[in-house]
């Protein structure tokens, strides 16, 4: 017979403003073990909560009935305090009548009601809970970082200078990411990759970190501590270790000087080798073969790269590679794209070269570009005299065509264009329609304002309608300038389009793998979006840089450092505490079919021929065993088991029905 | 938008629209063939129904000036949509003269250079629902 406690919170005017709790108190007293019951302003403060381990000493409590907020928000509170007051923690049970009532009802009786039913269920539960203990599992002390832009390249370096061991996945040939691919940077027009590369060679130097490039993660098993993943590492075409990174066979590739396979690097604005780095600065320096346009792998025939290469690195008979390593971490740094604007027509992007995107224009600015830094038209190659950029093109959409975030860079990133363009060539015409210039962000107002008063940039407030191609070549551009009530029909030469920002194409993949959660945008989904906002929900995974939201390099560097952090003090421990919360088997009732098995998400459950020794029963059976180290207590198998073999302890199919009668009475 | 009148809710019932959700980009205006003959721009229909002022939106030339091309509707990016509020005002207006704007048998007569066909066909469009 348990000695029941039920303590009652008002949470301010939270709960009672809805919720009589003194009437509750009296109602819950006479249930069946309650030998105690009170209510306090607020119970998880220190008052609060010595309250509750004073009563638990004189009433000689066994189990507690918490009547208050959600237990997301103070289980571990209360299990602490009932701990420290020497009860099993697992003897507290929390009634939720905060969010699940007086937070969504408004009638006081109805309300009070169901706090009763509510605090009823969880009294019915701890008459049959029992005390658990919670396991330990070791901790690997490995991370991995998937992405290797500049927000994994971070991480990786913050966990690595820490002492820890980070390998790092990309699956493009190089690291480097979307931030390689910039020209200028702001707030303070660094050049990109001057800033960028330096930290590519110390991520490439490291003795702690290992680059994984031109690979991807496959597949990912086991939990927090103990993630084991497997890593395919495609076929490069070029023995890694022997290539000196001398670029014959980039030079030499008979494709590269025809001019037919687009850069994926340069967005298509030029063209690369079938044998390829994606740019000069690559990590690592060594180039991979495209198979679907080699003329070797499509003919046979060719071979110039091997006949030519001084080291004979090139392995045209390379295979996919399969690496399976442990982690005690993971950190999820996927990065972004720009979305496809072929559902704005009225921008003629699609059919007129020189409307190009915002990504685009750092390519034909950047000096190792396709037009060497010269900003010339994709059309006839001429320079262009009136440039105009429309901003929010498919971002703060309603619509299906765009995206409901606003993606954050833009309005930055079109102020640096516009002045780059004004400083470089102050004979140009530099127009920007805005919707609105959003420049939170230190020294970003300055910057924006600087574009507008020391090189006048042509600010226009409103929308562009459509982009008119002439037969002429030029544009006609047609917007609305709300300020002016008028609108806009203006010649142009080129137009530049902010597309919105979208998470990595492989983001929704990558998350499932990691059951970690992602929202309806593909972002990933932090824990908290205030309080633990670089944690994935799933124990373990970490997020850094633009897969959890739009961002620009600042903050990207803040949170790769905090997700590092988050990563270094999981590390840091030898051991974890386990939920003891896991299925159990009666070898009584289990006949050993396997459905179990089939069902259980993380692989618990495996099969071992136990002696079954009990009334009637002396054989050796093929009986259901579960790795509480894997279990995670999800109760899948529990429910599918067709014997009732299978129970999860803490939430036994006797508790819950329990309180199912309850709540019925 | 109060309750005090209920026409724009009408309007707003009628279109479909929910005005609330408009940004107030100017793309409308920006993408609007017959912006220049437009007294009350296409913009600032939104705006004036926010704002519960339909009588201006009934008295102007504005709701009959509109071609019904659907370009607004179109590019809308927060499917606003003002068209169909210029649209659903011209049936206010309609429906508080008790009367249709226009009789098939009108037609013949109107037909002329002054008349835009599509006029004629929105109008149509409109009163087939």
């Amino acid at each position: 017979m348990q000695r029941i406690g039920v303590f009652v919170c008002h949470c301010g005017s939270n709960i009672a403003a809805t919720v009589d709790v003194k009437k509750v108190v009296e109602l819950v007293r006479y249930e069946q073990g309650v030998v105690y019951a009170d209510d306090y302003m607020y119970m998880c403060s220190e008052a609060g909560q010595q309250k509750v381990m004073e009563a638990i000493k004189e009433h000689n409590l066994t189990g507690l009935v918490i009547c208050s907020c959600s237990p997301r928000m103070h289980e571990a509170t209360f299990r602490a305090c009932a701990a420290k007051a020497g009860l099993n923690p697992f003897m507290v049970e929390i009634a939720n009548i905060r969010e699940h009532c007086s937070w969504i009802h408004k009638d006081m009786e109805e309300a009070t009601k169901k706090a009763v039913i509510l605090a009823r269920a969880a009294i019915a539960k701890v008459n049959l809970n029992t005390p658990l203990q919670e396991g330990e599992s070791p901790v690997v002390k490995r991370a991995l970082v998937i992405g290797g832009g500049i927000a994994g390249i971070q991480t990786a370096l913050d966990i690595a200078n820490a002492g820890y061991p980070v390998d790092i996945v990309e699956k493009e040939p190089s690291i480097g990411g979307r931030m390689s691919q910039l020209d200028k940077t702001f707030p303070t027009l660094d050049c990109s990759s001057c800033i960028l590369t330096p930290k590519m060679v110390e991520v490439a130097q490291h003795p702690n970190i290992k680059i994984y490039s031109y690979s991807e993660v496959e597949k990912v098993g086991g939990f927090v501590g103990n993630f084991e993943v497997d890593i395919r590492k495609k076929a490069r075409s070029v023995n890694e270790d022997k290539c000196t990174g001398c670029g014959v066979c980039q030079t030499k590739c008979p494709l590269g000087k025809t001019g037919k396979i687009p850069s994926e690097f340069n967005r298509g604005l030029g063209t690369r080798s079938a044998i390829y780095t994606p740019f000069a600065q690559a990590v690592p320096n060594v180039p991979v073969i495209d198979r679907e346009n080699c003329t070797y792998f499509k003919t046979g025939k060719c071979g110039v790269c091997a006949k030519l290469c001084p080291s004979g690195c090139i392995d045209y008979e390379q295979q996919d590679q399969i690496v399976t390593e442990k982690y005690g971490a993971i950190v999820v740094a996927t990065g972004f794209d720009i979305i496809n604007l072929d559902k704005y027509d009225e921008y003629a992007y699609n059919t007129c070269p020189d409307v190009i995107t915002s990504l685009e224009l750092e390519r034909l600015m950047n000096a190792a570009g396709p037009t060497g830094g010269h900003l010339l038209r994709m059309s006839d190659g001429k320079a262009p005299k009136d440039i105009v950029f429309i901003q929010c093109v498919g971002s703060r959409c309603a619509d299906d065509r765009g995206k409901p975030y606003c993606s954050k860079v833009c309005c930055m990133y079109t102020a640096k264009h516009a002045m780059l363009i004004k400083d470089h060539w102050p004979e140009m015409n530099v127009t920007v329609f805005y919707i609105d210039v959003r420049t939170p962000g230190k020294n970003f107002d300055e910057f924006y304002r600087r574009a507008v008063e020391q090189y006048h940039v042509n600010y226009i407030k409103g929308q562009v309608g459509k982009v008119m191609p002439q037969a002429d070549g030029s544009l006609i551009v047609q917007g609305s300038d709300l300020l002016d009530g008028k609108q806009i029909k203006m010649k142009a030469d080129m137009v530049v389009l902010a597309a919105a920002v979208e998470p990595n194409k492989d983001a929704r993949k990558i998350a499932s793998m990691l059951t970690a959660s992602i929202d309806n945008n593909d972002f990933l989904t932090e824990a908290h979006a205030k309080l633990r906002p670089v944690e994935s929900p799933t124990a373990g995974i970490f997020l850094s840089g633009m897969s959890q939201g739009p961002k620009d390099i600042p903050e990207t560097v803040s949170q790769a450092g905090a997700a590092a952090v988050k990563v270094i003090g999981l590390l840091a421990k030898d051991k974890l505490k386990t939920n003891p919360c896991t299925a159990k088997c009666d070898m009584f009732q289990c006949n050993g079919c396997s459905t179990c098995a089939n069902v259980c998400p993380y692989g618990a459950i495996s099969y071992e021929d136990t002696l079954v020794r009990g009334p009637g029963v002396n054989e050796t059976r093929r009986i259901a065993k579960v790795n509480t180290a894997l279990c995670q207590g999800c109760g899948a198998c529990t429910s599918a088991c067709p014997s009732g073999a299978m129970d999860l302890q803490g939430f036994s199919n006797l508790q819950i029905i329990s309180e199912v009668d309850a709540i019925c009475r | 938008m109060s309750h005090a009148d209920n026409r724009a809710e009408r309007i707003c019932e009628i279109s479909g629209s929910n005005p609330y959700m408009c940004m107030k980009c100017g793309k409308c205006s920006a993408s609007c063939p017959s912006y220049n003959e437009m007294d009350i721009k296409p913009h600032q229909f939104v705006s004036y129904v926010l704002n519960d002022d339909i009588e201006s939106l009934v008295k102007s030339k504005a709701a009959f000036k509109c071609l019904g091309c659907f370009a607004c509707i179109e590019r809308c990016p927060r499917n606003v949509q003002p068209g169909k509020l210029v649209d659903a005002a011209r049936q206010i207006v309609e429906r508080e003269k008790g009367g249709d704007y226009i009789q098939p048998e009108e037609i013949p007569a109107l037909l002329g250079e002054d008349v835009p066909q599509q006029l004629l066909v929105s109008a149509f469009r409109r009163y087939r629902r």
